[in-house]
């Protein structure tokens, strides 16, 4: 049997759990803790090491879905997640400005630990105060060439376009090579 | 016990303050990447500050604040060579060349100086040397530290958000594709010309850093500035394009990846 992964990544609250969890064949082996601190109890519970979906592709080929830790102190993981991957998507959360900055920390940061395909997806575009995808591009100071999707991580349909960009991407990319 | 740790633990801030508050007598060394710094205290006090690989001499000083010409710094360094600095001085305001406040002016920035520079440290060790005090031939002056604390303090936050913004410099630098921008028009600083003239998709920021002899604070801080102005853009570096990883894939052969992906985007699909 074959395995490919890809990560998804983001800030804290982001969404991550919830994407793999739209897609996922098996239940998410999911690391998630009670929030211990005030400042971030805008959900019960985080994901303190990394979460784990699959999607069987044929009798041959397993992809297997990293979900990262969005709290820093948990960024030691990252490294370790983003090692071997085919791509990764970066998740933001459209109705949270606060954390655009956090997300460009993380999209450089995973650049720099390697050099694969990704994209970045705006997560909550159902929300009434989600932003625009132009301006949060702008926000993100993401280039032109880079997708931004809008998402929606509890909608499966939504989920799988977002992959499947990614796959064009990680297509694009080998053929331009 | 030994006041002794690294930078990454305990800051120069943090350290000016406990000597402050503890009205600490003796000299802090510190050894950084390129560097090795000397600060001496009195009782809490800053009085006295030195590079290891800078000219501390008076007249190096001196010349340094434009007190003294390029010509007069050379002659006093041919003929004053065997007086220390505390003769120098005193030859100097005999002689109605300089005022004591003149000196003692200098000295202040020269040793605020430093210490401003070892703000930006962010690697290296450090020891106090407790009732160490400076050479017996430097001149000593006495400064209160809570002004450089406080100017420290700011730039340790400086320092937590422009890591934020530019976490790594393994990155590299391309000019922004925005028509209508010439840089040539752009009112840059001498430091930021020399960044610019390096930023090139195979350069990063780390070489353009070594290369322009600026520290992690200094390249991180030009750089934030171009980006802000939209000049130019954060790339991964030219000499690694994007690139999967060998152990991405269970195939080596490239007909076979893309053959594996697009199985992948056809069950996709399906689902």
């Amino acid at each position: 049997m074959q395995t490919v992964k890809i990560v998804v990544t983001g800030p804290f609250s982001s969404g991550k759990t919830e994407f793999i969890q739209s897609i996922s064949e098996i239940d998410v082996v999911s690391t998630e803790r009670k929030i211990s601190l005030e400042s971030e109890k805008i959900k019960n519970a985080t994901t303190v090491a990394m979460d784990f979906g699959r999607i069987t592709i044929d009798k041959e080929l397993v992809l297997y879905m990293f979900g990262t830790p969005g709290q820093r102190r948990f960024d030691f993981m990252w490294e370790i997640l983003s090692e071997g991957m085919l791509g990764f998507i970066v998740m933001v959360d459209s109705a949270r400005p606060e954390t655009f900055r956090e997300a460009r920390y993380i999209l450089e940061t995973f650049r720099a630990y390697a050099p694969t395909p990704y994209v970045v997806t705006a997560n909550k575009q159902d929300l009434d105060d989600a932003w625009d995808l132009e301006d949060m591009r702008f926000a993100l100071r993401l280039d032109p060439k880079i997708k931004l999707l809008p998402c929606v991580a509890h909608d499966k349909n939504s989920v799988k376009k977002v992959l499947l960009e990614l796959l064009y991407t990680i297509l694009a990319e080998m053929e331009a090579k | 016990m030994a006041l002794k740790g690294n930078l990454r633990d305990f800051t120069i801030t943090q350290l000016l303050n406990l000597v402050n508050l503890a009205c600490k007598t003796g000299t802090l060394v510190v050894e950084g990447p390129a560097d090795v710094a000397k600060i001496t205290f009195r009782e809490g006090k800053l009085i006295y500050a030195q590079l290891d690989h800078q000219d501390n001499s008076l007249a190096g000083i001196l010349r340094r604040s434009k007190k003294i010409s390029s010509r007069q710094y050379s002659i006093l360094s041919e003929r004053a060579a065997n007086m220390n600095d505390k003769e120098l001085g005193i030859l100097l305001i005999n002689a109605g060349y300089l005022s004591q406040y003149d000196i003692i002016e200098s000295l202040q920035q020269y040793f605020v100086g430093i210490v401003r520079q070892l703000f930006t440290w962010v690697e290296g060790v450090f020891n106090f040397e407790v009732n160490t005090l400076q050479p017996s031939d430097k001149i000593p002056i006495r400064m209160d530290l809570e002004n450089l604390i406080i100017e420290g303090s700011r730039q340790l936050r400086e320092w937590e958000q422009l890591q934020q913004e530019i976490p790594s410099l393994d990155m590299s630098l391309k000019f922004s594709d925005r028509p209508g921008i010439n840089i040539r028009n752009v009112n840059l600083s001498v430091e930021e010309w020399r960044v610019v003239y390096y930023v090139n998709p195979k350069n990063t920021m780390r070489q353009i850093a070594k290369a322009t002899k600026l520290n992690d604070l200094e390249i991180r801080r030009i750089v934030y500035s171009l980006l802000q102005a939209g000049l130019v853009e954060v790339i991964r570096p030219g000499e690694r394009t994007v690139a999967l990883p060998p152990r991405a894939f269970p195939k080596t052969n490239k007909t076979e990846q893309k053959s594996l992906i697009n199985r992948i985007i056809d069950r996709i699909r399906s689902i």
